[in-house]
């Protein structure tokens, strides 16, 4: 059975681990020359970094970004669904093994590949970033367009996230395969569901998985960084490698308030800062400091985790009571 | 001797239609048995119970003395060539066989590789290029290879043309022959099963008409055409099949154990093809029945 999952799978299996190979050694190549340029300038990193860099860089994302979502496509959906397809379940389930072992093996042979797979890709990116990861936590300057690693577009790249990624969107797509019965449309289903749930999560399940800090910041503590027309957009208060969840400008007896004209209407950023203080205006912030990230880096892989097991057991449901 | 197959009260529903119903068979083993009926019998969904493919909704079913597909060791008994002959397409002729070999407890390699080598089929062809009869001859290939008690085939040559069809059939009967395993095929012809079989089942609109011994049942069953008269009237011990009139004349298809005595009538003997079809084209209410019951025959 390991043989004949092998045999089927083994094309896939070759293209996803040459393609991350490839990525992996473009790292390892490029990877040590980044950190030595960050012992050697420090916070200044950003200042001297290479367009080579910053476009490894952001291959690294995608790259781990891709790779849950390509993996349910084309190994997940097709698992299952291929051998419904062409009928040749029937063959495999009149061999001298029961269905049970023939659905474990294939699940669990193909399932640890794909976990694998996006726990390579995430160590290699995770490490190769470590360098600017840290310089933006640190407040290095000029780190406009790169992300903290606990912010939504970099989080799902990093750590053991995306080993929890990979896991639920395979066992979606096999889901997907069994109910839907055709290859193409269960394919597209699974992307189409998997693309859901990651944008679901940080919107609304991430920010509950630690406790968040709430604070109101007087704008001595919280420098305006931008000013819209009635309220303060974006506040520096010290902690770049946080998430920020929501902030919001209030008035003096703390409610939510639009700002008069005349507090926004200043020459500089301290100018203003010094009118709203004076005004008695805070701005409330509600963040995820950067600590929080292996928090919840665990937390959400085990759900993940847990919604694949969920999609386990039913898939073994579903296939013995149905197809039969 | 040990049944090969048996069923009780056998019946499996689809959603709101019953697909097979009623169903009571007791096959005795060493036979070559032929199920035969109309498209959309049910033949494909008993032989799918049988195979454990499926799992009844009432009823009992027994396969070489326990439940189909229970386990490892049920499953090494049990040989199915499921409809259309499906193989895997990127596998070669060579992997199905290495396949068979490493999924199956019983598997015969020697058998397997003299019979793709006098099938003349390449070793490393890909199934997906093989001919619907070649790749029928596979998977009959890896069905004896496996040395299961029994064999199920459904519908095995359905989609090949009359010659593959008859080479099919032979082969099949001459790797009975040789490895003493009962068999169950299905067809919608007659003629197949009548060629190789020495047991017959025949199923319409999902209930069971007749099941038994080829031979008993051409023995059993005789054509009576005489003066015009009411086919009541017969004696206890025969049962009509199927009845027709013409102003003057009556010809009935009956079953009886015992000769017919009675002078008036002729009576010609029957091949297996005029005995299914007259099950087959008898009135619906009637299935219910085991005894044909008289008075719908008008």
């Amino acid at each position: 059975m390991i043989w004949l999952t092998w045999r089927q799978f083994r094309t896939q299996v070759t293209v996803v681990y040459l393609a991350l190979a490839f990525l992996a050694v473009l790292l390892a190549v490029t990877g040590p020359q980044l950190a030595d340029l960050y012992a050697s300038a420090g916070d200044d990193l950003f200042g001297r970094i290479t367009s080579a860099d910053q476009t490894v860089y952001y291959l690294g994302l995608v790259i781990v970004l891709l790779v849950p979502a390509v993996i349910g496509m084309f190994w997940g959906a097709p698992l299952i669904t291929r051998e419904l397809e062409t009928g040749t379940y029937r063959l495999a389930w009149n061999q001298s093994i029961t269905r049970t072992r023939w659905l474990a093996t294939k699940l669990v042979l193909t399932g640890v590949a794909t976990m694998a797979a996006a726990a390579l890709a995430s160590v290699a990116v995770t490490w190769w970033s470590g360098p600017i990861d840290q310089a933006v936590n640190s407040g290095g300057t000029g780190a406009d367009p790169f992300y903290p690693r606990i912010d939504p577009l970099v989080f799902g790249e990093r750590g053991i996230a995306p080993i929890g990624y990979a896991a639920f969107a395979f066992m979606l797509g096999v889901t997907l395969g069994v109910l839907i019965r055709r290859t193409v449309p269960a394919m597209a289903a699974t992307l189409a569901t998997y693309a859901a749930v990651q944008i679901a999560m940080p919107l609304w399940v991430r920010p509950h998985l630690a406790p968040s800090v709430d604070a109101t910041l007087s704008f001595t503590q919280a420098k305006p960084v931008n000013i819209g027309i009635d309220a303060v957009r974006e506040v520096d208060f010290g902690q770049p490698g946080a998430w920020i969840l929501s902030e919001q400008t209030v008035n003096a007896s703390g409610q939510p308030a639009a700002l008069p004209e005349s507090l926004t209407d200043c020459s500089s950023m301290s100018d203003c800062a010094a009118n709203l203080t004076k005004a008695g205006y805070q701005q409330q912030v509600s963040y995820q400091p950067a600590g929080n990230f292996w928090t919840l880096q665990w937390v959400e892989t085990g759900l993940y985790l847990g919604l694949t097991l969920v999609l386990t057991w039913f898939c073994a449901w579903w296939i013995r009571r149905r197809l039969t | 001797m040990s049944a090969v197959l048996r069923a009780q009260a056998l019946g499996k529903k689809y959603k709101q239609r019953w697909a097979l119903q009623h169903c009571d068979l007791d096959v005795p083993a060493g036979r070559v048995v032929g199920l035969v009926g109309p498209n959309g019998a049910g033949k494909s969904t008993l032989l799918n119970l049988a195979s454990g493919m499926l799992t009844p909704t009432a009823g009992t079913i027994e396969v070489c003395g326990g439940r189909p597909a229970e386990d490892v060791e049920q499953l090494a008994k049990v040989g199915f060539v499921a409809q259309d002959t499906p193989t895997y397409a990127s596998l070669s002729v060579a992997d199905h066989l290495d396949f068979g070999q490493r999924l199956n407890p019983n598997w015969d390699d020697a058998v397997a590789r003299d019979r793709i080598r006098r099938l003349g089929l390449d070793p490393k062809q890909r199934a997906g290029k093989l001919s619907g009869g070649q790749r029928a001859q596979l998977a009959l290939t890896l069905g004896i290879a496996k040395r299961p008690e029994l064999l199920i085939l459904d519908e095995p040559v359905a989609a090949l043309d009359p010659l593959a069809r008859r080479e099919f059939m032979q082969d099949l009967m001459e790797a009975v022959a040789e490895h003493e395993m009962s068999v169950v095929l299905s067809s919608h012809l007659v003629s197949d099963v009548e060629r190789t079989c020495d047991y017959v089942i025949v199923l319409v609109d999902s209930q069971v008409q007749v099941a038994g011994d080829i031979d008993d049942l051409v023995a059993s069953h005789h054509r009576l055409t005489g003066p015009r008269r009411d086919p009541a009237a017969l004696p206890s011990g025969q049962h009509v099949i199927s009845a027709s009139h013409t102003d003057r004349q009556t010809t009935l298809l009956v079953r009886t154990e015992t000769a017919v005595h009675d002078p008036s009538w002729s009576v010609t003997p029957l091949g297996l093809e005029d005995i299914v079809l007259a099950y087959m084209t008898r009135p619906a209410d009637a299935f219910r029945d085991t005894r044909p019951a008289l008075e719908v025959l008008r």
